[in-house]
């Protein structure tokens, strides 16, 4: 006999808080771990010095302004490129196309791809076919290439999931598809921008192999994005896998990145809804 | 950014889609700084890097117009761009082999190789043939080897290693005759799964598994045929399993990198070459 | 879905300069997807046209610098791994986004959205380390040598229930409020409306995010080489030792040359071909409610 309604409500409630406590128990178990290890090292002084003994000593200055550098550089080329072939994806091919079709197939092939392919990819024809050599150009944009299928996958989902009705009142008002676009389907599209905004920048900062190949090691200060520079991400693999006695500025400089994302993430909630979040209410 | 965002319809949106692609483009252009003309690149072996790239960090003390920038990415990737000419010099954790004769090979350091095992384990020394028999998988148990009973894990490094063909080629043994439980890539991945793991065994750099064994790393390195294995025996030329550390030119170096090269086998960095946890080379 | 372009309105030549920059944005986007697989093929060439596709699906063993090219068993093993992994994360993910909009409090929801957005930020090289530190050791104490399958299907599941838990709370968001309140209104409990009127609707967004996740689990690499023990073997039980196709080229690329380095691109683009496969799967299922 199937339980009562009810009964079926509350279970289905608690299976959800338990998957939902779990998640949050694993996240906090890890974040106490790298705390724990890592915090001991984490001071002013760390963030503001640059690394000394091949990151055994001293801090992260220069390693923190390259990293940003090309989370820049990333997101300014597929944040746009993104949004735009969002567009073209959900309003002006239509869903079963073929080309709509073949798009999110590359789309699919792409988010797939090997990040260590991304980077022989980005080391040959960034670094050496365009002449942009180790630099944090040649590294932001291989990450471009990396977080645009997760960009235009959840914006293109946030445009198709607002309702017809929308597109027909807007067709009914004579209002023009930049118009709808706009002022309807982007500001409702805003939440989407934003998780795909944030994914891109988490994949973007987690990014160790692809980077390793076009941004490099050098961890001087940058004077100019044609410089190699270190990401943190790279700092850390380095510091754990190559450098004995690295552990412990390698866990604090995980403490640091998480941090850096936290910063990163309301960046993306607060551009996404300011340029388009808004707009809804006021157009 | 400001009112007009919201005020306009689709001529508007644009506009501001120029306007964001005029500042991207400003963005880029300024950047376009010019690179250091007294550049030189090394590229290569990861275990070499750190080591590099705190003598370049010296190096540019006493030389302000040159800058040294160091990019890993394997030993035979650094022969292979010092060949290319993509790097002015590669980096080598390993002998020339036979078919390299148009390269020179400059050697800044030596590495030991040792055994490592937990140290819950109470096995305190193995002899060759324990160790062969170990790694090709006759012995699978603690308890044959003169220790408490308990399954041993046999960690393998990846094929092209230097270490592991300097492992093979002591033990004369063949890739696959190695009966692995656990395969690693770099250095720090061996001491910490032998560190996680009672029945493990590994072989790693002498230098770096004393100072992580020095400083609470469940791990003791083992002698080899009855050598203790330590960086001064290494030193001295009586333990017998080590790897020279190599720059790599393609014919003889120019004049800047043949500075590099005496310089980074100069008795001014011996300090940087110990603090790395190697063994310098006499001048 | 989309309107009609035959529109007859006096702002059409607007339209017209939008569609064409949209246009030329997606013609870029897929540019990418071209060069990279365009720079594949031209690596793997080598390979494909000396050693021949077929040996490396059928050679018994991967000894690449001895002629033997086998990439069964790291083929079997990265999609046992994903395909582990996506059975764990998808309830996980799919229950933390609603957790976060239907049942806990705003700002416990908020919390536990801000740590999904974090924890798919985590370099895969720290979930890998904490793997190697903390999972590993804990399988180990088990069934050694614990660097295993399990750890990489446990790994991967970290990594990946964050992409679907954003993506699936990105699709409930983005839903019009009028059908919450409408099943409200309908008098449907919580557990109705979420099952049968709001994850219906978001299931769209939903698939994507699945088919996101599992594409990154078999694109993983660094913290898989970390965790999985990577040893060339069919994966038999969960505690064996597995290498992974991307753990493959990692361990490998840095130190091959002429066909090794060849098939290690082949090995690339065997994963490219296995996301293609998952991609048209993902929409023989979608295609299916397309009409409906």
């Amino acid at each position: 006999m199937l339980p009562t309604p009810s009964l079926r409500d509350a279970l289905y409630g608690f299976g959800i808080c338990i998957a939902a406590l779990l998640v949050a128990a694993i996240f906090f178990w890890l974040l106490a771990d790298l705390a724990w290890q890592g915090v001991g090292r984490l001071d002013w002084t760390f963030l503001t010095t640059p690394p000394r003994n091949a990151g055994r000593d001293g801090g992260l200055a220069p390693i923190l302004v390259s990293t940003s550098l090309i989370i820049l550089v990333a997101m300014s080329v597929a944040a746009p490129l993104g949004v735009a072939t969002a567009i073209f994806l959900s309003e002006f091919t239509p869903a079963g196309g073929r080309l709509a079709r073949w798009m999110s197939l590359s789309l699919d092939v792409l988010a797939g791809t090997p990040s260590i392919v991304f980077g022989l990819f980005g080391g040959a024809f960034f670094c050496v076919f365009l002449g942009l050599g180790f630099s944090i150009l040649s590294g932001g944009l291989t990450l471009a290439c990396m977080a645009l299928p997760i960009l235009i996958r959840t914006v293109e989902s946030g445009l198709r999931s607002s309702p017809i009705e929308w597109r027909l009142g807007a067709a009914a008002l004579d209002l023009s598809r930049a118009t709808l676009l706009w002022h309807v389907l982007l500001p409702a599209a805003a939440p989407s921008l934003a998780a795909g905004l944030s994914l891109g920048i988490g994949r973007a900062v987690a990014e160790t192999a692809a980077l390793i190949f076009t941004s490099g090691y050098v961890d001087r200060m940058p004077s100019s994005l044609f410089d190699s520079g270190r990401a943190l991400s790279v700092h850390i693999y380095d510091l754990t896998m190559n450098v004995s006695g690295g552990d412990a500025n390698a866990y604090a400089s995980a403490l640091v990145l998480i941090a850096f994302l936290i910063a990163a993430n309301s960046l993306a909630f607060w551009f996404s809804n300011r340029i388009f979040g808004r707009r809804m209410a006021r157009a | 950014m400001s009112v007009s965002w919201f005020r306009g319809k689709d001529r508007c949106a644009l506009a501001s889609i120029g306007r964001i692609c005029a500042v991207y483009i400003a963005f880029f252009s300024s950047s376009l700084g010019h690179a250091a003309d007294n550049r030189l690149v090394l590229t290569g072996s990861s275990t070499v890097a750190p080591l590099a790239a705190e003598i370049g960090k010296r190096f540019e003390e006493q030389n302000p117009s040159i800058r040294v920038d160091v990019q890993s990415g394997g030993s035979s990737r650094g022969v292979a761009d010092a060949r290319s000419g993509l790097a002015d010099l590669g980096m080598a954790s390993r002998a020339p082999n036979a078919d390299e004769t148009d390269l020179q090979f400059f050697t800044i350091a030596r590495d030991g190789v040792g055994i490592i095992v937990n140290t819950n384990n109470s096995v305190r020394s193995l002899t060759d043939e324990q160790i062969v028999a170990i790694y090709t998988g006759k012995i699978a148990d603690w308890s044959k080897a003169g220790g408490a009973a308990g399954r041993i894990t046999v960690v393998n490094k990846a094929e092209g290693r230097s270490t592991l063909e300097l492992f093979l080629h002591y033990f004369k043994l063949k890739g696959g005759d190695v009966k692995a439980h656990v395969i690693i890539g770099e250095n720090q991945q061996a001491i910490k799964t032998v560190a996680g793991n009672p029945g493990a065994i590994g072989y790693v750099s002498i230098g770096s598994a004393e100072y992580e064994a020095g400083h609470g790393a469940h791990i003791r390195l083992l002698p080899m045929s009855g050598v203790a294995a330590s960086v001064e025996n290494v030193r001295s030329g009586s333990f017998p399993l080590s790897r020279p550390l190599n720059l790599v030119s393609k014919g003889a170096p120019g004049a800047v990198a043949r500075r590099f090269i005496d310089f980074a086998r100069s008795r001014s960095v011996h300090d940087i070459v110990e603090s790395q946890f190697f063994v310098p080379v006499a001048p | 879905m989309t309107l009609s372009n035959r529109s007859s309105s006096s702002r059409s030549r607007r339209d017209t300069r939008l569609v064409a920059a949209v246009a030329t944005a997606a013609l870029g986007s897929s540019a990418i997807f071209v060069l990279i697989v365009g720079f594949l093929l031209k690596e793997s060439w080598p390979a494909l046209s000396t050693i021949g596709p077929a040996r490396f699906l059928f050679d018994p063993a991967w000894r690449p610098t001895e002629g033997l090219f086998g990439l069964a068993p790291m083929l079997s093993a990265s999609l046992a791994a994903s395909v582990g992994a996506v059975i764990l994360a998808t309830p996980l993910g799919v229950a933390s986004a609603i957790f976060c909009r239907h049942y806990a409090p705003p700002p416990i929801g908020w919390i536990h959205r801000w740590s999904m957005a974090l924890l798919s930020g985590v370099p895969s090289v720290v979930i890998g380390l904490w793997g190697l530190t903390a999972i590993v050791p804990l399988i180990g104490r088990f069934e050694p040598p614990g660097a295993s399958l399990l750890a990489g299907i446990l790994i991967l599941t970290v990594m990946i229930t964050p992409t679907i838990a954003l993506m699936s709370g990105a699709a409930l968001d983005s839903l019009p409020d009028a059908y919450g309140r409408g099943a409200v209104a309908l008098g449907l409990s919580r557990e109705a409306t979420l099952a049968h009127v709001l994850l219906p609707a978001a299931r769209g967004g939903v698939a994507a995010g699945i088919l996101l996740a599992a594409a990154r689990a078999l694109g993983e690499t660094m913290a898989i080489v970390m965790v999985s023990g990577n040893v060339v073997q069919a994966p038999l039980s969960l505690f064996d030792p597995v290498r992974m196709l991307t753990a493959n080229i990692a361990l490998e690329m840095a130190y091959a040359t002429g066909s090794h380095r060849a098939s290690l691109f082949v090995s690339g683009l065997m994963l490219t071909a296995l996301v293609i496969a998952l991609a048209a799967a993902a929409w023989r299922l979608s295609g299916d409610h397309c009409h409906g």
